[in-house]
């Protein structure tokens, strides 16, 4: 993709930028991105965004971790090496259960938080190293961003985003990805 | 203002009536003869089926082969018969105790679900919750069942002493504590400085004051505060749930010791009181939804939610949960350190009772944490209403367990006398329950937290 003009509005207030956002919304343009200093309630709906699926992944990886947990102990305790340890029923699984379960229910948290947090940097792009993507560094601290792909209605826009509470609307050239 | 429907009234009469007649049945058909029982075991033994059959083989042979050795086996016929008279008379009284068993649990597990929901509201009060208001006039309605279903329990518990000859309590016999009778109890003595009917019944009167002071007055200031134009009863109610819950929390774990844990007097855990608490909090939840979605289905209570339902369906998924912790701690520390003493409570449940308490494993673990863990399911009624039933029988195994095994022993059943005790007491529930709502508004009308809670969004 070629360079393209996007439109920086910026708003100062998180009711005002909802309510920019739904009136941008209903007038059919898309809204490239937002950036907000802090998670603003409703936000995602009111851009109509698709509901996360993180808990879905979180709930295999749960039971992927317990899957882990049986099969090493059953393997360790059962199968390898079934030693009399205490006087502990070592015959069968389910006989010594008891005693695993403290482990069957640790590794299952273990295995569905970690990999439930990995899979949310992976989804979202975050490393140790990576480039801050930041249009513009108020964006952190009191000022909210809706950025707008242009294509050749620049001043009808500008327009739009006044009416809504913009205190600042800048046109840039976004470098393509 | 709600209308008690005629219907539903005469459904509730209804089941109290059939729960009576079947009481009666069962009463009627406990009290067996020594032949009788002789004869039934005999053909038990025939048929090579009964549950009783292989506990008695083992029990007879193991104190007759310790007599054998200790008397260098000098009239073994003479044991034997002895033995065999002990047997009887053992499975006589167990058939005997069971219809004021059956009583007893459908007796406490109603009780409970009030006295769960008591504190769950005053928990909410106390905390100020913004969520809840609007369905603090069902609760109200749900906790005036507890001063009729308390005293209750406490007259099954009196009377299985006076009229049923200790069928429950067995430490309620004058005997087990006196040295000079055959059948003195040295364990038991030790411990009558607690168990003694006279302390049973004064600690049972305090609890049950306490409880119905706190919900008398929680009620008459939610009821001021509607047209009262301060806020003084609401600061008034504030005040009494946070002493309340402090008086709860002591004589719900004494309760459970004296109403539950000493129908084992030889047992005793230290987490039960929590143990209990965690059956009696779930339970009520539960009712609370089922109550409000009947409500709301009938269109009484039209600003409660979709966002109230899954409220109230994550206290039930979480307090499920905790119930299984706190199960499962106890079953694991006495299973894992094996001491005779402790150990012989679960021995008893899984020998005899193996579908019910692992039955109940099921039902109040894995079911509802399979279908209450995604927020779509919470907010479907019917999905509530299906979980919810099946938390409630789960916890109703949960109290058969924790009484039959001490009094029937394996000649458990869930059979007419239970199903009845559970239709009487399930009858008299909505019949007070019910007969409460319509005595006030069910939308509190100047609580600081109205609009909030009507607003409730998630």
């Amino acid at each position: 993709m070629e360079a393209s003009k996007v439109i920086h509005a910026i708003y100062t207030d998180d009711d005002v930028l909802m309510s920019a956002v739904k009136k941008v919304k209903a007038e059919k343009h898309h809204i490239e991105e937002i950036y907000t200093p802090f998670p603003v309630h409703g936000l995602d709906k009111a851009m109509g965004l698709a509901p996360t699926r993180i808990a879905i992944t979180a709930f295999m990886y749960g039971l992927v971790g317990l899957t882990v947990a049986i099969i090493m102990m059953n393997f360790i305790m059962i199968k390898d090496w079934p030693q009399n340890i205490g006087g502990k029923p070592s015959f069968s699984y389910l006989e010594n259960m008891p005693a695993f379960v403290p482990i069957m229910f640790e590794l299952t948290v273990f295995f569905a938080a970690h990999l439930m947090v990995i899979t949310f940097y992976l989804r979202s792009r975050m490393w140790p190293f990576k480039k801050a993507e930041n249009p513009d560094p108020r964006t952190t601290d009191d000022h909210f961003l809706m950025e707008i792909a242009v294509h050749g209605n620049e001043s009808e826009l500008e327009n739009l985003l006044k009416e809504t509470g913009a205190v600042e609307i800048n046109l840039v050239d976004k470098e393509a990805h | 203002m709600y209308t008690f429907s005629k219907k539903l009234k005469t459904f509730s009469i209804i089941l109290m009536v059939l729960g009576l007649l079947g009481i009666g049945y069962g009463f009627m058909t406990s009290h067996k003869s020594f032949e009788e029982v002789e004869h039934l075991l005999e053909s038990e033994a025939h048929h090579g089926g009964g549950h009783g059959e292989t506990t008695h083989d083992s029990h007879a042979e193991a104190s007759h082969d310790t007599h054998a050795a200790s008397h260098d086996s000098h009239s073994d016929e003479a044991h034997a018969s002895d033995e065999h008279t002990k047997h009887v008379e053992h499975v006589q009284h167990q058939i005997a105790n069971r219809p004021w068993a059956a009583l007893y649990v459908a007796a406490f597990f109603f009780m409970m679900i009030a006295l769960g929901v008591l504190a769950f509201y005053a928990i909410q009060v106390a905390s100020q919750a913004g969520w809840s208001p609007v369905l603090f006039r069902v609760m109200e309605g749900i906790t005036s069942y507890l001063l009729p279903g308390a005293v209750i329990v406490v007259i099954i518990a009196l009377a299985s002493h006076f009229i049923g000859h200790d069928s429950l309590f067995i430490w309620m016999n004058p005997d087990v504590t006196n040295p000079e009778s055959e059948h003195y109890d040295k364990l038991i003595d030790g411990k009558s400085g607690w168990l003694s009917v006279g302390g049973f019944a004064i600690r049972a009167i305090i609890f049950i004051a306490g409880w119905s002071l706190y919900r008398h007055f929680s009620r008459k200031f939610s009821i001021a505060q509607d047209t009262a134009d301060d806020n003084k009863n609401f600061k008034k109610s504030f005040r009494i749930a946070a002493g309340f819950l402090v008086f709860f929390i002591y004589t719900e774990s004494m309760m459970s010791w004296d109403w539950i844990m000493s129908v084992d007097p030889h047992w005793f855990s230290t987490l039960f009181g929590w143990y209990v608490f965690a059956s009696m909090f779930v339970s009520g939840i539960t009712v609370i939804a089922l109550i409000s979605l009947y409500l709301k289905s009938r269109g009484y209570l039209d600003f409660v939610n979709e966002n109230h339902l899954h409220d109230v369906a994550k206290y039930m998924f979480a307090f499920s949960i905790f119930w299984t912790y706190l199960w499962f701690s106890q079953f694991m520390l006495i299973w894992y350190s094996n001491i005779p003493e402790e150990v012989t409570y679960f021995i008893a449940r899984f020998n005899d009772y193996k579908l019910p308490f692992l039955g109940m494993v099921a039902l109040n673990f894995v079911f509802p944490i399979l279908m209450l863990m995604n927020a779509d399911y919470k907010r479907i009624p019917w999905f509530v209403v299906m979980t919810g039933l099946v938390i409630l029988f789960g916890h109703y195994i949960d109290i058969f367990n924790m009484i039959m095994p001490a009094t029937v022993g394996d000649r458990w059943f869930i059979g007419i006398p239970e199903i009845s005790s559970i239709l009487l007491f399930a009858g008299l529930f909505i019949l007070v329950v019910f007969t409460a709502l319509t005595k006030a508004p069910l939308l509190v009308k100047r609580y600081p937290f109205r609009k909030e809670s009507e607003d409730f969004h998630y």
